[in-house]
């Protein structure tokens, strides 16, 4: 730790000292561990391109602020949100006040509470795995520091009729903010649920969002998870996702990143048992001197499993993408069947995109690809449109429409699949007559 | 319709139309034939405005406006269409999506509405109908995974909803069996009428059995060096090239 994370370390003792809590210990070793680690530098393996360091240059307030009303927030609830569940994180911290729960069957309680009670063994069980993961400070930040985070459970047999949408706010009008959401989802068996998260900073001053989200799926459950990235340049974030496939179930996962300034999404996803199949799919469209990376791990530690992922980038102006894919196979996990694909196209010639398929296999009965491609768009296809009458802007804009397609038609919630294409639409400048 | 002087073209330096001379009227159909190499497919590509191409000479008047001083959606926007030698595959824009768009942009070109949903639904099957093409095949990502035929079949289909002045065929043929030829042909000539004109690039006979051509003009190392009927196209198959080459030979010894 140096000078400027020394007011961590202050947080960190009042908390220590205000609360009892099960997490508490979570959090002491935590901090111990972001000590030790500090901030992950470029010298760090997973973090060699995207740089981080300047972001703790900033003092940010860590206190949770009640400056928001429901009507401050309006504007950024989702297309079809009064049919949904809506859970509301401002400034990493949940807020029962501008929340709306509409599904009975969804059990919602504070992390602190989940882990003494009746659900103190499924938290034992999954809360902090992503650390055996990512080992590095700025997953330890989020578990030493965070607090308002929430567990989600969802019985066996349970399906969650309406979506969850999850709104990570930032209130960045009086002074930069660091918001450390937390959440925990537990799917029981054969249940099932569609999760979508938006991140959104209101003002000027700079916002750092780390966030870590941990599930677990159990036998015969149906996770569709939907990320959407649209936030302002002044907003950073670290969204960690961590997936357990603990009984044979099927994860659909997109995660769609259009603008914000540095975006480090970490997606893991564990295959724990036989027959676990899991989809990764990701889109980025970034302008200006966004910087979007997306750090994906497959494990698959038990055999029969199938992992699919495509992960498509567009990167205009003087954007920077980072794609880096592991695929472990562990010495039990035969039969398995994992795919990857990363495609990049490039607006311009200052745009650039760094992808590394990292591929760890230690069993012998497997079929894994992979394949990574870097182009602009082609010529003699814009040609073509052009040459029907279709203007310059317009070919271009149906060409990386084409280009996203097999990723968004992923996005099976309708209302959701729209309004990404409209964001699309609106950042290609046209709409599809 | 279209009037071109003395049209010189290269590619990367090196010289490929040399002076060429060409008029086509309304309602005329004009067959372009010539050796590999002679400039067939440059013409082509230079008329419907593909880049790489320098024009470094020479003018091309197309219904009153100089060709070549428009974009490639503009050449459209005035009633130019060129049905592609190698039609491009585009994952992901279905052909009736593309064909949607290209018609109301070129109406937008022209100053008129964009066609409602039903008028261009109406339209469609009209036109699916000239040139015997199916609605799965539309309803799939543009050429992607076509045989050659269904492409070409589409190019005319394409030709059809957007109802050219002067339609360009680059080698429509190539690599089409003789019943494909006989279908895409049947499209163009249902499409034939006495205010548009057809351009047919060909280096075979073959496609001139079923598309008859007015004239037949020869193109040889840039120039059209002979032009005449409909049975020229025969001499040449009947003679090959060579007859032209010696032709021409002569005809710069003297």
């Amino acid at each position: 730790m140096n000078d400027s994370t020394l007011y961590f370390k202050e947080y960190f003792d009042q908390q220590q000292t205000g609360t009892t809590s099960v997490l508490n210990d979570h959090r002491q070793q935590a901090f111990a561990a972001f000590s030790q680690l500090g901030v992950p530098g470029v010298k760090h393996e997973e973090w060699k391109y995207t740089r981080i360091n300047s972001l703790f240059n900033t003092q940010y307030r860590l206190q949770s602020a009640d400056t928001l009303q429901a009507a401050d927030i309006n504007d950024l609830r989702l297309p079809a949100h009064e049919a949904a569940n809506e859970l509301v994180f401002i400034n990493g911290r949940y807020v029962a006040a501008l929340s709306t729960l509409r599904s009975k069957n969804l059990v919602l309680l504070p992390l602190n509470e989940a882990a003494e009670g009746e659900y103190a063994a499924i938290v034992d069980q999954h809360y902090g795995h992503s650390a055996d993961y990512l080992r590095d400070g700025i997953n330890a930040l989020n578990t030493a520091l965070s607090d308002g985070g929430i567990y989600l459970h969802i019985g066996k047999n349970t399906e969650i009729e309406h979506p969850v949408y999850i709104y990570h706010i930032v209130d960045a009008r009086a002074e930069a903010v660091l918001a450390q959401p937390r959440s925990l989802v537990y799917l029981g068996q054969n249940a099932g649920v569609t999760i979508v998260e938006t991140y959104h900073t209101i003002g000027n001053a700079d916002s750092f969002t780390n966030q870590v989200f941990e599930v677990a799926v159990e036998k015969d459950a149906r996770l569709e998870y939907y990320k959407i990235q649209n936030d302002v340049a002044s907003a950073n974030l670290v969204s960690t996702s961590h997936i357990r496939q603990t009984g044979a179930s099927h994860v659909n996962t997109v995660t769609i990143s259009l603008n914000g300034g540095i975006v480090r999404n970490n997606l893991n996803l564990v295959l724990e048992a036989p027959y676990c199949e899991g989809h990764l799919y990701g889109l980025y469209f970034q302008q200006g001197n966004s910087h979007v990376d997306n750090h994906t791990i497959v494990d698959n530690v038990a055999p029969n499993c199938l992992s699919y992922e495509l992960y498509k980038g567009i990167l205009d102006e003087q954007s920077t993408g980072v794609f880096n894919g592991k695929i472990f196979v562990r010495q039990p996990a035969q039969k398995t069947n994992a795919y990857q694909t990363n495609k990049n196209v490039l607006l311009s010639k200052t745009a650039s995109v760094n992808t590394k398929p990292q591929l760890e296999i230690f069993a012998d009965d497997v079929k894994c690809s992979h394949g990574c491609t870097v182009g602009q768009l082609d010529e003699e296809a814009l040609f073509y449109l052009r040459s029907r009458g279709i203007t310059q802007q317009a070919a271009q804009a149906l060409l990386l429409q084409g280009f996203a397609l097999d990723v968004l038609e992923k996005i099976k919630l309708a209302p959701i699949r729209a309004y990404v294409d409209s964001l699309i639409a609106g950042r290609l400048q046209f709409t599809q007559s | 319709m279209l009037n071109i002087q003395n049209l010189h073209a290269e590619i990367e330096g090196k010289k490929i139309l040399k002076g060429l001379n060409l008029e086509i009227k309304p309602g005329e159909v004009h067959a372009i034939m010539g050796p590999n190499g002679a400039g067939k497919s440059t013409l082509a590509s230079v008329l419907a405005g593909r880049e790489h191409f320098d024009v470094t000479g020479g003018t091309v008047d197309f219904l009153g406006k100089d060709l070549l001083d428009l974009a490639p959606e503009e050449r459209a926007g005035e009633g130019l269409f060129l049905a592609f030698q190698y039609p491009v595959e585009i994952p992901g824009l279905t052909t009736t999506n593309f064909i949607k768009t290209a018609v109301n942009q070129i109406r937008k070109y022209r100053g008129e509405e964009p066609l409602d949903a039903v008028a261009f639904l109406k339209m469609m099957k009209e036109k699916m109908a000239i040139t015997n093409i199916d609605q799965s095949l539309l309803s799939r990502s543009l050429n992607e995974g076509f045989s050659g035929g269904e492409k070409k079949r589409n190019e005319v289909f394409q030709m059809a909803m957007l109802e050219p002045k002067l339609a360009i065929l680059d080698e429509t043929d190539s690599g089409l069996d003789i019943d494909a030829i006989r279908i895409v042909a049947n499209g163009v000539n249902k499409l034939r009428s006495k205010d548009n004109a057809v351009l047919v690039v060909t280096h075979y006979q073959r496609l001139l059995d079923y598309i008859i051509p007015d004239f037949v003009h020869v193109l040889y190392d840039g120039r059209i060096v002979k032009s005449g009927p409909k049975e020229l196209a025969l001499e040449l198959e009947e003679k090959g090239y060579d007859f032209i080459r010696n032709e021409v030979k002569v005809g710069q010894e003297a």
